[in-house]
């Protein structure tokens, strides 16, 4: 989405690949948001579309005991658009299509619901994946505020 | 929340049925902790029936999905029912995005529109 304006606000900053940092992104976002009165579903929406954008940069970016960066970065537009990214230097998605199937994971714990991306595809107005094998993955969500 | 110390459980076992309340934060962080506390009752106390009251969940995202999943797994394999009790409109809205409520035979009960209520929904097992 090519947007002509530019954002009267942003934020960027990087955190640690370690699962305790799913929620300090999630009060980042919620904080960054806080100025413009979101209503609290829409609030909700974007904080769990966040939570499982950096879940799966932690979880399958890098993977379990592998160091790493989770990069998290906010844009407001005029038209009260939100961007928001989301990106990793883990191994990235061979497959997107595969990755973005509804249920579909790769964990064999049977804890892993597959649900993350839909989630995301739900709660935000439009959901890009980049991504390549080796290199890592970059999520970009919008979510245009009433 | 941030830390452990927001996730605090209330096991009850009487007349066969185990309530396990939930309370805090459900994220991939914190389910590893409500999966152990919750198998560990389980196992102990082989219930006849399980109930999860989220009535204390703040917030959960996918990883909530995996956990309820999870559980009735476990609850078949010692031959127990699984009940979500407590469950907030947003809730059930991750619930049926998931599909669980049609793989699982899920009844949600949509008595009110309001999101301060709580609806009761069950898993038949």
């Amino acid at each position: 989405m090519r947007r002509k304006s530019e954002p009267k606000n942003h934020m960027s900053c990087e955190l640690r690949a370690v699962s305790v940092n799913e929620s300090v992104c999630r009060a980042i976002i919620g904080v960054f948001l806080a100025p413009e009165n979101p209503t609290a579903t829409e609030l909700a929406d974007i904080k769990c579309a966040v939570s499982e954008a950096v879940t799966n940069a932690i979880v399958h970016g890098y993977g379990a005991g592998n160091e790493g960066i989770v990069y998290l970065g906010a844009e407001i537009y005029p038209d009260r658009t939100v961007r928001i990214t989301v990106r990793d230097k883990g191994k990235g998605i061979e497959d997107i299509a595969l990755a973005r199937r509804p249920l579909y994971t790769t964990d064999t714990s049977g804890e892993r619901s597959g649900m993350g991306f839909s989630v995301m595809e739900s709660f935000t107005d439009r959901l890009r994946v980049l991504s390549r094998p080796g290199a890592g993955t970059r999520i970009t969500m919008y979510k245009r505020l009433s | 929340m941030l830390t452990r110390d927001h996730v605090s459980f209330d096991l009850e076992n009487g007349e066969g049925i185990l309530t396990a309340r939930l309370s805090g934060e459900i994220d991939h962080h914190t389910a590893r902790i409500f999966r152990e506390e919750i198998d560990r009752a389980l196992l102990r106390e082989t219930p006849r029936a399980l109930t999860l009251d989220f009535s204390g969940v703040g917030f959960m995202d996918s990883s909530g999905i995996g956990l309820i999943v999870g559980r009735l797994e476990m609850a078949r394999e010692i031959g127990a029912t699984l009940t979500l009790s407590g469950l907030s409109q947003r809730l059930c809205r991750l619930l049926e995005l998931s599909g669980v409520d049609r793989l699982c035979g899920i009844v949600i009960s949509k008595s009110t529109e309001r999101e301060d209520l709580f609806h009761e929904t069950e898993i038949r097992t």
